[in-house]
């Protein structure tokens, strides 16, 4: 568990010296502000901060970070912080990576990283596309889609972020677009307060490669009528008027208007991110309308690193060495004049 | 067949080999392994050389599913398992027919009488009875009925299966062996006492037939000799007998506790590295964290953030998992940090032969990365120095911030030797080089004048934030740097720093002979062979040739070219097809460089390299 600080940061004591170098435009910079700006609200001293990426555009992150971090190679990140994390449990360790980087090349380090749930902050910049190697199509890219390697449409369906991960045991995963950097700040505190893997997918549109990719969820005009911020504990009410709800229809979720047919605020569902259950967890995930947004799942559970710990520790009570010469002298020994 | 001498005659033998071999399910591994135990508690010098199928149980009878164990144990000193076969114990047709071209003429086989029924000698492709055709007449064959034998001890034992019972037929022969060798049983009796601590009846049942075997070997006229082997002369100390792997994990568990940092284990289960997992996994007492990783990558690539994070980091792997590790190594290159990859050489390529030995991943240690990357590379050469050069190799990560690749094989690595134990207050003081100020002049890439190394900044100091990656970095600040004068200065910096490393390297000795007609030279796991061949041509009165055994692999000792111009010519002995010739013949054109190459996924024979080495010099 990371020491809080006294000392008082700005976002700007999180920004590096280096120029930053994302396409003009790019959400990139929304969510490196975001960051930025929660981490003076975490309190967590700057020197116990770091962060790891893998390859892509957005994982030029660290760079950008002034704190320590790791560019590192393209899919591992997961793998790298982990090993981060393990060697030095007190350490806030967040994890940078894309869609091609976290669920094509990465996608092992990935479902594994969420099953042990070793306390990671994971920013999942999920754009829909190749966007550092120009314009590729990848695991999030919708069938049909037209790009450099599918001129004549995408043959491959998508995965869905959200489905995989909570397939693969993720505790917490939260969802937000990428135009909205205080519901970005607010989720990235609450996933560094979570201990466990917290997996955020940010939709990040890419001006260059796939613009424009979420924009009917997304765009200002719209956003407030396709998506719903779930909260803990809240009725899932969206909609400009505030007078759209989600109820379960059977095995189906259903928008209802507020108001009519008698529909009341009392009967929609209240969102339970922290059951273990994650049965509505996915059929939120897998929600087009509206698109769920929020914290999702935080259920919480036993790291990693407290099950590790607590083995050594038991280990430690009933083992007589404490030093190498200990073992090395222990057992089936002979002495030779 | 040699017919059995009537007179028992006590017989001193200098060195003794043995091989216990039968199906793989028949416990041969285990047997071979209470032989050689024994026989150093007794002060023996020992050398083992388990061979045994990739397959776990293959197919009962069958030829490929054939595991054997040789044991060679000596009054004088001992460096390889041996060429040839004193004793052999066959369990079954199988396991005589895969084994009889070892046995010396004239020495003696035990068979298990029992196990040759017709449709075992089927399984083994034997056209007619071997122990009734005439063709074992050179051979003393002791036929016993051990699976009848050992029913017949257990018939009183209450609670076991039939196939228990069976299954401990090979302590009936381990019993006939304890006393044609006049070992004592103890240790063996002591080991039932722990390993089935919670199985009162496998104690008494393995014991019970332990000693009718010994009984049954004292009380039967068969048994021509009694032979004994006297104790090895051996520098006084403390003693234990280590496997190579056990000895790989030792080494760090030593070099963590003298550096006063926790050891971090990335790793992936795979043949035969993944012992050095499961004896490290055990240590959790002393902090070692040790994580079973999804696959290779993530194995190295954890070591990777744990050594960022400050830990004494390896990964451990076999031949095509170092293939796997080879881009997040160039990462660790790039990034100079401290880190060591152990791998455990198997016969390749591709899968390969898993559970037999070669030296064919030099090569593959040396350049199989992108971009100039060299690495640090060393090599163990005998079991029980297994312990020295994971030492080594994490003293020189330290030191020199730069990944190692340690390389052993399976030879060494599943072999079995005397160790004499190293306290960690004897071992050589390692000095990681962790900044700890924030000194506001530091740079992530300053370096030590005389390594190159640079500092190693963790997180949690304050003041040293930074960041690194693979991409090329200034080569003072750390930053992403496409600049083309730097990326000329930080490749010839990453070259030169794995040069210097011969200033901290011990110079090459030869041994046998300092000049003269032949130098033949060799590297990691043969060294016990070698050695066995050079001190029978010396005892046979061969006097100007000598060897140059290299356990520094890069960079080479700084005395290599001096040491080769002393001899007339130079002899390359390796298990592949020239993998270190021809590093040598890159580095040191000058010399004519003769090769002696086998690659069976066997270690060298003592015998074909006395004969070669004589059809060199005459």
């Amino acid at each position: 568990m990371e020491t809080t600080t006294d000392k008082k940061y700005t976002f700007k004591d999180f920004a590096s010296d280096q120029e930053v170098r994302w396409c003009p435009g790019c959400d990139d910079y929304v969510i490196l502000r975001a960051v930025q700006k929660a981490l003076p609200e975490i309190g967590v001293n700057k020197e116990d901060v770091v962060f790891i990426s893998g390859i892509g555009c957005s994982s030029r992150f660290p760079y950008y970070m002034d704190t320590y971090g790791m560019h590192g190679i393209h899919g591992r990140a997961p793998a790298i912080a982990s090993g981060v994390k393990l060697a030095n449990p007190e350490l806030s360790v967040w994890v940078i990576t894309g869609d091609g980087d976290s669920m094509a090349i990465g996608g092992n380090h990935f479902i594994h990283m969420l099953r042990r749930n070793i306390d990671l902050n994971v920013i999942l910049f999920n754009n829909e596309i190749y966007g550092l190697t120009k314009g590729q199509f990848s695991p999030t890219s919708l069938v049909g889609q037209k790009t450099k390697s599918s001129p004549f449409g995408n043959t491959q369906p998508p995965f869905l972020p959200g489905e995989l991960a909570i397939g693969a045991q993720a505790r917490f995963f939260a969802r937000v677009g990428g135009n909205t950097p205080k519901e970005m700040s607010h989720v990235f505190i609450e996933a560094e307060k979570f201990k466990g893997t917290s997996l955020i997918e940010v939709l990040q549109n890419c001006p260059i490669f796939n613009d424009g990719c979420f924009s009917k969820y997304t765009d200002k005009d719209v956003r407030e009528d396709k998506q719903l911020f779930v909260e803990h504990g809240k009725p899932m009410i969206f909609g400009k008027e505030k007078n759209k709800g989600l109820v379960l229809n059977g095995l189906k979720l259903e928008v209802v208007t507020l108001g009519e047919n008698g529909i009341t605020e009392e009967d929609l569902l209240v969102h339970d991110a922290q059951t273990q259950d994650p049965t509505l967890h996915q059929m939120l995930v897998r929600s087009e309308y509206p698109l769920v947004t929020g914290i999702i799942r935080g259920f919480p559970d036993v790291t990693f690193e407290e099950r590790v710990s607590a083995l050594v520790e038991e280990v430690k009570a009933n083992s007589s060495f404490t030093k190498t010469d200990d073992l090395f002298f222990s057992g089936e020994t002979y002495e030779v004049t | 067949m040699i017919e059995a001498k009537e007179e028992t005659q006590k017989q001193v033998l200098e060195q003794v080999v043995v091989r216990f071999a039968g199906d793989s399910g028949d416990g041969m591994q285990l047997t071979g392994t209470q032989f050689s135990d024994t026989s150093a508690m007794f002060g023996n010098d020992v050398a083992t050389f388990p061979n045994y199928p990739a397959e776990i149980r293959a197919p009962q009878g069958s030829l490929y599913g054939v595991s054997g164990f040789q044991v060679h144990i000596g009054s004088v000193e001992i460096s390889t398992p041996g060429d040839n076969l004193d004793l052999l114990v066959a369990m079954n047709p199988a396991g005589l027919k895969t084994n009889i071209k070892a046995v010396k003429p004239g020495h003696m086989i035990i068979v298990d009488a029992d196990a040759f029924t017709k449709k075992n000698l089927e399984k083994a492709q034997y056209e007619s009875h071997p122990l009734e055709d005439g063709s074992l007449e050179n051979y003393q064959v002791i036929e016993v009925g051990m699976t009848s034998l050992t029913k017949e001890a257990l018939k009183d034992v209450q609670g076991l299966d039939n196939k228990s019972i069976i299954r401990s037929k090979n302590m009936f022969a381990l019993g006939m062996v304890y006393w044609m060798y006049n070992r004592s049983k103890q240790h063996t009796i002591d080991f039932f006492n722990k390993k089935f601590k919670t199985k009162p009846e496998l104690i008494e049942s393995n014991t019970k037939v332990l000693n009718a075997g010994y009984f049954y070997a004292e009380t039967l006229e068969l048994i021509p000799n009694d032979y004994t082997v006297a104790p090895a002369k051996m520098p006084a100390g403390t003693y234990r007998i280590i496997m190579g792997n056990t000895a790989t994990a030792w080494g760090f568990l030593a070099a963590a506790e003298k550096s006063g940092l926790e050891l971090f284990l990335g790793s992936y289960p795979i043949t035969p590295a993944s012992d050095i997992l499961h004896e490290l996994v055990k240590h959790k007492h002393f902090g070692v964290k040790a994580l079973q990783a999804e696959d290779e990558i993530a194995g190295i690539s954890s070591a990777i953030g744990a050594s960022f994070a400050g830990d004494l980091a390896i990964t451990t792997t076999s031949g095509p998992g170092l293939a796997l590790k080879g881009e997040a190594l160039g990462l660790a290159l790039m990034l100079e940090l401290p880190l060591v990859v152990v791998d455990v050489q198997r016969g390749g390529p591709s899968t390969g032969l898993p559970t037999k030995t070669e030296q064919s991943d030099l090569l593959q240690a040396m350049f199989g990365r992108n971009g100039e990357s060299p690495v640090i590379v060393v090599a163990a050469s005998t079991p029980s120095n297994c312990f020295n050069y994971a030492y080594e190799a994490a003293k020189l990560t330290l030191e020199h911030m730069t990944p190692v690749i340690l390389l052993t094989d399976g030879y060494i690595a599943n072999g079995s030797a005397p160790w004499k134990i190293q306290s960690v207050d004897d071992m050589p003081d390692i000095k990681p080089l962790k900044v700890t100020k924030g000194d506001s002049d530091w740079q992530p890439y300053d370096r030590d004048e005389e390594t190159l190394a640079r500092g190693w900044a963790i997180p949690g100091t304050p003041g040293l934030e930074h960041r690194v990656g693979g991409l090329e970095k200034d080569k003072l600040s750390g930053q992403v740097s496409y600049d083309p004068d730097n990326h000329q200065a930080m490749t010839d910096i990453r070259a030169e720093k794995i040069k210097r490393v011969q200033n901290y390297i011990p110079e090459l000795t030869p041994e046998f002979a300092q000049e003269g007609e032949l130098l033949v030279v060799g590297w990691g796991g043969t060294y016990g062979n070698l050695y066995a061949a050079l001190k029978d041509l010396k005892q046979s009165g061969v006097k100007d040739v000598g060897l140059a055994h290299f356990n520094y692999i890069n960079p080479l000792p700084k005395n290599t070219a001096e040491v080769f111009s002393k001899f007339k010519k130079l002899l390359v002995c390796e298990l592949n097809t020239g993998q270190f010739a021809s590093i040598l013949k890159m580095q040191f054109p000058q010399f004519t460089i003769n090769q002696f190459n086998k690659i069976e996924g066997l270690p060298f024979g003592t015998n074909e390299l006395v004969e070669k080495i004589n059809e060199e010099i005459s």
